[in-house]
Order: structure tokens, then C-alpha cells, then sequence
């Protein structure tokens, strides 16, 4: 099943990703490849088969709630050059 | 050949700590040597992104002291690097993209602690395909590695770099990552040994995410016991990975002595078909005869469902990269586009920008499974395939200790040659997918050439049978002398 260019343009908006026209038209061609090629799962006789989420089926251990990070906000924040007073500095979002 | 009349690149881990211990020469010195040849050697091959030299002697100075006052840990003074994607502090951690390229981690990922605490030295941070999607070296943003046994072809990925690494002598370990093949495909493009251990063996604390229900860390070396050695410090349960299994880890490197006799394995009916090259098949069924000529038995397995591995795989990972990179928003740390007109505007360039076009593929084909309409099709059927795919394994291993194989379809592949089409460069993982499926220990071990270049055999063990698979390739490597092989240029 090939994809089109609005599908396309769609999961992008959705993986909020901005795709140049120069690589858009590649991009649509290689995903409708790889979506074909994994078209072929429909074929397997999964009726009743539980899905694996975990390769040992292993359930989610839990930890008490406590707080627990070592690590200090200051040397995790020189990673990004805007910062203020311990927050991260973006475009405003409302008006 | 005793280590003292090989040069010191081209012993092994096993040998430079027999030499360290007495005194043959210091870690100082064996640093030095193997920066030197970094140094000199890395132009050609790009197996680096960041050579941590400084801080490279300095822990091998303390190493020399540690061992002068008799203390000092099971790796005390050995050299490895780390796959660019295990977070390092106070250095560049890239993982091969740009969207990390000034990106310096705050914190040491799990297995660089463990490592070092052992006393392992680290010399640098390899080469790797962007956020390990790839199976040549090809997608990284610092350019492709070459592979040293013919610098025209691909070392393969998403671990060139380590594999290239450790193949051309420049170092004697290096840690990697595997998700669907990752560490085992390009040990056998290179004729290193890689090993891939049972899903939640060892810690993901600081590994940088890529496809959380499949990715493992491991070790390209270039014996078994080596593998083991390391496997042994980097293994057991961590707290701050909420998939770390908490059981005991054994001791690999005394596991590795015992024979095969009785060793039951399997081969798999659906391996030796039209996918798998000629010459490949017969290298690799000349390692199997090795095998039984060591007391393992054959008998032939079946797994129904191996075709649909990779399919599956494509859907699992991507679903599961695209939730994990959906961290990279520019807002905290790594690339962020200048001038945003707003913050939708800020996320898209951001990660327009920031990633390659491999990783955005895989973003947006695991959008797709994951979006409203395609999920039952797609993702929930993949998973309902992939417990298919588990359950061949298990009725498999109610007759057989081991499943052997071929590790890759073709032996090393030229640069370019599968950059075209995005499922011939998935197809390399034909074999090696399913153990990351099924959360399986596999290993990779040199069995041979095909003109010149390398070959694999694939060793699958069930879960948390590291033990027996890295004793069944060390004594397929006490009798055989493939993994001792170097690429000309680099002996």
C-alpha cells in the first residue's frame, strides 16, 4: 500500500518534523517501499496470539516515590544556551 | 604464541592483563601505543568521533599506581572505546548525529561506571550509524567508516566504528549496541567477535535510546574470552534501568572452559536458501562440521516464521524510535533551529535539521504504525507476530542447547551499494533480528573468508545462556585460527 504525498505530509506534522521539497518526494517514495514491504505481517495466522510488548514478558517493576536524581540542574542545563533562572527559554506560546 | 613476541596491538585483552600483571610493560606505555596508532591509522578508517587522549593517560597513570600498590579491578589498565551512543561525562556524546554534535553528557552511562570501576581505560568514542539506524556505517553525520579488510566497503552497522576499531588493531575492545543486529553484523564483516547478551542483562542506564523493547549493550572484541571478561564487569542488575533483570551474573570467563561433547545444534531449515550467498553458506557449514568435530551433535530446527522478522522488526523499531526521539524538541539540549517563528516552529527545524534521513524515515514509518487507523494493522500485529517469532525459539531450544548459522547474508558489501533501497540495507538482518525479537544472548565469531573478506557464524542461545554460547565459540576458537587473523594494513 504506497503512501501519498498529504499521508505523507500528515506523519510528518505528527513527528513534528520539517521535510525540505528537495528530500519530500524521496521521502514519500522510500516510506511507500517500506510500508509495502511490511504489508506481508498481514499474512501470519495471528488469531488469538497475545501481543508481546516485553521479550521476557517481564511486568513493569516499580520504586517507591522518592525522589531520587543525583544529578545537579545546573550541569544538566549548560547543554542548552537558553536558559533563565533554571527554565528553558522558548517562543512564547500564548498570547 | 607467547605475548611477549606479539606487538602489543595486536594482543588480546586476555593477554595485554597478563602482560600488565607482569610488568611486560605499563598501562601508560600500552596507551600511549595505541593512541599513537589511533592517531596515525583513524584518518583512513573515521572509526572515531572523539579521542579521549588526556584523560586516557591520566587513568592509566592511576592504573600503574593502583596496580604498584596491589589493588586495582578486574580490568585494571586495559583499553577499550565506547560506541559514540553511551553517554560519557564531560565528553562529546554524538550518537553519530547532528543533532548532538556539541552535545556534552552530564553523566556516565551505566556500563562506562562499571568499566571503569573494573579499571578499564577508555580512549575514545566510536562512529555509528545516526541513533544506531542503519547496518553499514553510512547514516552517521561524521561520515561512514571503513571497513580495514578493504577500505572501499562497509564495516556494517550500527557499530562500524567499534568493529572497525577493534578489526584494525587500533584498540582491543569496544563496547556497542544492538537493537536488531547492531553489534553482531559488523563483528562479522570484520572478523571480530561481537556479542549481544539476553534482553535486561545488562544495564540501558545511559544508552541513548533507540528502540527500548529491543536494544541491548555489548562488546566487539576479538576472542570469546575477551567478550567474556567484559561481559562479566558490564553485566547485572541496575536499579535505574526499570528492564534490568535482577539476577546473579555468572562467571563467564571460568564458564568458558568445558568441552562441546553433547552440545545439541540446531540449524535452521529456512537459513540455507535463496537469501544466503553461495560461498557464505559453505564457509559457514565448514564451521558447523568444526563444531560437531568438537562433540556437538546437529540437528535440523525449524523456525516458520524467520521471514517475517525483519518486516516485524520494521515495524517494532520504528514505533519505538519514534517515541524515544521524540525527546530531541530542541528546547533542552541538542540542536535547536535559530530564530523559531513559534514553538511548532522551533520543534520541526529543530529535528528537520538535526536529523538524517534514515532516522527521520524510521521517525515517521513508526508515526505511521503508531497513528489512529494503523495501529491494530500494523503494531499491534507486529507484536502479535513477534510472540510468533518467540515462541519458534522456545519449541527450538526444547531440542537444541544452541541455534547456529550464518551471522549476514554476504560478507562486507561496498559503500553505496544499498544506500538506494531501505530493504535491501534492513535485509542484512535477516538472521540476526529474531534474537533481538525474542530477547536471546547471541554471539558472532570469525568462521572463515570468502575472498578475501570475513564471515560469521551466529551463535543464539536462549535467555541468559551467555555462558554457553561464549564457551561454545571459545572452544570453536581454541581449534580454530580465524579470529587471530588481521587485515594486512593494520597487523
Amino acid at each position: 500500500m504506497s503512501l501519498d504525498k498529504d499521508q505523507v505530509q500528515h506523519i510528518a506534522m505528527l513527528a513534528r518534523l520539517k521535510l525540505d521539497e528537495d528530500e519530500f518526494d524521496e521521502t514519500v517514495e522510500k516510506l511507500s517501499r517500506i510500508v509495502d514491504f511490511v504489508d506481508q505481517l498481514s499474512q501470519a495466522a495471528t488469531e488469538n496470539v497475545v501481543p508481546m510488548a516485553h521479550p521476557l514478558n517481564a511486568a513493569q517493576r516499580l520504586r517507591p516515590d522518592r525522589v531520587t536524581d543525583a544529578i545537579e540542574r545546573d550541569q544538566i542545563q549548560r547543554n542548552s544556551d537558553f536558559v533563565a533562572g533554571g527554565l528553558y527559554l522558548v517562543p512564547k506560546v500564548l498570547d | 604464541m607467547s605475548q611477549s613476541s606479539q606487538e602489543l596491538h595486536l594482543q588480546t585483552l586476555t593477554q595485554l592483563a597478563a602482560g600488565l600483571d607482569s610488568g611486560e610493560f605499563s598501562s601508560v606505555e600500552l596507551t600511549q601505543e595505541l593512541l599513537a596508532r589511533i592517531e596515525n591509522l583513524n584518518a583512513t578508517l573515521n572509526a572515531f568521533v572523539t579521542v579521549t587522549a588526556d584523560q586516557a593517560l591520566a587513568a592509566a597513570r592511576r592504573a600503574d599506581e593502583n596496580r604498584a600498590a596491589g589493588n586495582g579491578g578486574a580490568l585494571n589498565g586495559l583499553p577499550l572505546v565506547h560506541k559514540d551512543i553511551f553517554c560519557t561525562q564531560g565528553v562529546l556524546t554524538t550518537c553519530g548525529s547532528r543533532m548532538l554534535e556539541n552535545f556534552v553528557s552530564p553523566y556516565d552511562a551505566a556500563i562506562v561506571e562499571r568499566l571503569a570501576s573494573a579499571g578499564a581505560i577508555m580512549l575514545g568514542k566510536t562512529n555509528m550509524d545516526e541513533f544506531a539506524m542503519g547496518s553499514s556505517n553510512e547514516t552517521s553525520y561524521f561520515g561512514p567508516v571503513r571497513n580495514p579488510w578493504d577500505l572501499e566497503r562497509s564495516p556494517g552497522g550500527s557499530s562500524g566504528g567499534s568493529a572497525a576499531a577493534v578489526a584494525g588493531r587500533l584498540v582491543p575492545a569496544a563496547t556497542g549496541t544492538d537493537t536488531g543486529g547492531s553489534i553482531r553484523q559488523p563483528a562479522a564483516l570484520t572478523g571480530t567477535v561481537g556479542i549481544k547478551p539476553t534482553y535486561g542483562r545488562v544495564s540501558r542506564y545511559g544508552m541513548i535510546a533507540f528502540a527500548s523493547s529491543l536494544d541491548q549493550a555489548g562488546v566487539i572484541t576479538r576472542s570469546a574470552e575477551d567478550a567474556a571478561l567484559l561481559l562479566g564487569s558490564m553485566a547485572g542488575f541496575d536499579e535505574r534501568d526499570s528492564t534490568s533483570i535482577d539476577r546473579p551474573v555468572p562467571d563467564y570467563v571460568a564458564g568458558l572452559s568445558g568441552s562441546l561433547k553433547g552440545l545439541r545444534v540446531g540449524i535452521v531449515r529456512q537459513h540455507f536458501d535463496a537469501g544466503l550467498d553461495v560461498q557464505c553458506g559453505a564457509v559457514v557449514r565448514g564451521s558447523l562440521a568444526e563444531l560437531e568435530s568438537l562433540g556437538a551433535t546437529l540437528t535440523e530446527v525449524d523456525l516458520p516464521n524467520l521471514d517475517l522478522s525483519v518486516p516485524t522488526y520494521c515495524v517494532v523499531a520504528p514505533a519505538e524510535c519514534s517515541s524515544n526521539l521524540s525527546r530531541f524538541d530542541g528546547v533542552r539540549f541538542g540542536r535547536r533551529a535559530e530564530n523559531p517563528v513559534d514553538l511548532l516552529d522551533l520543534y520541526c527545524r529543530s529535528r528537520g535539521e538535526g536529523f538524517g534521513a534514515e532516522v527521520k524515515r524510521r521517525i515517521m514509518t513508526g508515526t505511521y504504525v503508531l497513528s489512529a487507523g494503523y495501529y491494530d494493522a500494523y503494531y499491534l500485529k507486529a507484536q502479535q507476530v513477534r510472540a510468533l517469532i518467540s515462541d519458534d525459539f522456545k519449541k527450538a531450544f526444547a531440542r537444541v542447547d544452541v541455534i547456529a548459522g550464518p551471522t549476514a547474508p554476504t560478507p562486507a558489501f561496498r559503500l553505496g551499494d544499498k544506500t538506494d533501497d531501505p530493504i535491501t540495507m534492513y535485509l542484512n538482518d535477516i538472521y540476526t533480528t529474531g534474537a533481538n525479537l525474542a530477547g536471546l544472548p547471541a554471539i558472532s565469531v570469525p568462521c572463515g573468508f570468502v575472498e578475501e573478506l570475513p564471515i560469521g557464524l551466529h551463535l543464539v542461545g536462549p535467555h541468559f545462556g551467555e555462558e554457553m554460547i561464549l564457551r561454545c565459540a571459545h572452544q570453536y576458537q581454541q581449534n580454530t585460527d580465524w579470529h587471530n587473523a588481521a587485515p594486512e594494513a593494520y597487523r
